[in-house]
């Protein structure tokens, strides 16, 4: 079950994905050790949650391999698929609480839905996973009830709940204050070293991550345009990076959506 | 004008076969559906649950509409039967005009406007939010955990509200015929009792109520489950799980009517 180079836990080869016409990745090559963090940066609609669809089997590439803690996933049937997925967690852009259940109970799902543990474990179970990410007090909350942060914090509680291998983030930043980015950043740190996690972070907020991560891989036009170190990407004087880095509006990632000549359009040549 | 035509010629066929692939990935659902059902039963509590929502929220709709038709019934029936000197048959017109037809097809109308509905809205709202995603994600299946309660809660509550509605109709008729106009009791009764079969009138208005349940009941989880997950997508999702239910059911009547009752004196 276990990969001949076990330090490897993610490795995707020549991966194209395309959806309908739209190529999005036109031949990825990654790989991703034991206990990295990595974070995946390049631009809206680059690909980077198509990449962690691929790595998770949500999506199926057109051609090349993806092989997660030795399994070639896009070839696993469905039952296969969810044992490596009980391997997997994941923390949704807006968190995806249940929100028909309390922040309880969300984060009790997992373990009522995949163990067979008595209730009254699952409660010390969930109380802990609450008290790490400092919420047990809101335990009784419906989801509706949270700020987007504590949302953001629940999903990470309920996301980590059956210890997983590996972690996916796929914008864990987004819409938050900088108090709950600075907050999730910090879990996202401490949980990793604590569980021995690899985690693969989508993000395009550079500054937390590069406190953060051990790897930094931008995607750009389908591919991996650069493989590197944090410290690297504050001195780079790569443009793309540059542009990416300090908030550039135009460069090589340009600021008009492809159109017509503005001229000719606006005087109805 | 060839152009014309040609678009014309084009839009139709882009009409017809998007119809035919969602009538494709509809029955792919189902089969898909048919295989999670096995899990889903033995999760009786998730069943119980939607049971709650979708069949137990909707009785005091279906009680209140069938005592009103049976009061309707009565006072049409009533004028009729009475020209030709058989008003006591009144109990017998009602109760055959509930459980043979009223009963499963209004309580199908209802339940599609008044739970059906809901259940599109909520899976699409699920699958917009990505709470379907991450069920999936957690190696939940969403169409064992989330879809097939739904659409099993469908066919559990709708024979059970077509015989609380049919009941309710006749305690409409009795009040309105008994009480106020003054037919005699026995006779509205013993009459009905005497010409209302088990097997072909009540079993047969059963057996409507649980098709009418599974077409709902699909159609309902269906247009949840593929809405597009925007605002508009599930409003109008919700629109075209009742229309296409309704008329569903009413095509449906008319088949299983035909193939039940044609030829039965």
């Amino acid at each position: 079950m276990t990969s001949p180079h076990t330090s490897e836990m993610i490795a995707l080869k020549d991966v194209r994905f395309s959806y309908a016409d739209r190529s999005i990745l036109k031949g990825v090559n990654l790989t991703i050790k034991k206990g990295e963090i990595v974070a995946i940066m390049g631009g809206s609609g680059g690909g980077k949650t198509t990449l962690l669809g691929l790595i998770s089997g949500r999506l199926k590439p057109q051609s090349g391999s993806v092989i997660v803690d030795g399994l070639d996933v896009p070839k696993l049937n469905k039952s296969n698929l969810y044992g490596l997925r009980r391997k997997i967690g994941m923390l949704f852009q807006f968190g995806a609480l249940f929100t028909d259940l309390s922040v309880f109970d969300n984060i009790a799902f997992p373990y009522r839905e995949q163990t067979n543990l008595p209730e009254d474990i699952i409660r010390s179970l969930v109380l802990l996973k609450l008290e790490a990410v400092g919420l047990r007090g809101a335990k009784d909350l419906k989801p509706a009830e949270l700020s987007g942060g504590m949302a953001r914090r629940v999903a990470l509680a309920r996301a980590v709940a059956l210890d997983p291998a590996v972690m996916l983030y796929d914008e864990p930043f987004t819409g938050l204050d900088p108090i709950s980015v600075g907050i999730i950043g910090r879990l996202i740190k401490r949980l990793n070293r604590a569980l021995g996690m690899t985690s693969v972070i989508v993000t395009h907020d550079l500054n937390e991550t590069l406190r953060l991560v051990d790897r930094v891989v931008v995607l750009s036009d389908g591919k991996i345009h650069r493989d590197m170190a944090p410290e690297q990407i504050r001195t780079t004087d790569d443009p793309f990076i540059r542009q990416f880095a300090d908030g550039l509006p135009d460069g090589p990632v340009p600021f008009h959506y492809p159109g017509p000549d503005y001229l000719s359009e606006i005087l109805g040549r | 004008m060839i152009s014309q035509l040609a678009e014309f010629f084009q839009d139709l066929g882009h009409f017809v076969t998007s119809r035919i692939d969602r009538l494709g990935l509809a029955a792919r659902f189902a089969g898909l559906l048919l295989l999670a059902l096995g899990v889903s039963i033995r999760r009786a509590s998730l069943i119980v649950r939607e049971v709650y929502f979708s069949g137990v929220r909707s009785l005091s709709i279906v009680a209140v509409s069938g005592l009103f038709v049976g009061m309707v019934l009565a006072v049409q029936g009533y004028e009729v039967l009475q020209r030709y000197g058989s008003a006591e048959s009144l109990g017998v017109i009602v109760a055959l005009s509930l459980v043979r037809e009223l009963g499963p097809v209004v309580t199908a109308l209802l339940f599609a406007g008044r739970a059906s509905s809901a259940v599109t809205a909520e899976i699409g709202l699920m699958r917009a939010t990505e709470q379907l995603a991450a069920m999936d994600m957690m190696a939940v299946d969403p169409l064992s955990r989330v879809v097939a309660p739904r659409f099993l809660a469908a066919i559990v509550s709708m024979p059970l509200l077509a015989a609380i509605f049919s009941t309710a109709g006749v305690i409409g008729a009795w009040i309105i015929g008994v009480q106020l106009i003054g037919i005699d009791d026995g006779a509205f009764w013993s009459q009905m009792q005497a010409n209302v079969d088990v097997r072909i009138d009540v079993l047969n208005g059963l057996l409507k109520s649980i098709v009418f349940g599974t077409a709902v009941g699909l159609i309902s989880v269906f247009e949840g489950y593929f809405a597009a997950p925007t605002a508009e997508g599930i409003a109008s999702a919700t629109t075209r799980t009742v229309v296409i239910s309704s008329l569903s059911v009413l095509l449906l009547d008319l088949v299983l009517t035909v193939m039940m009752f044609r030829g039965l004196s």
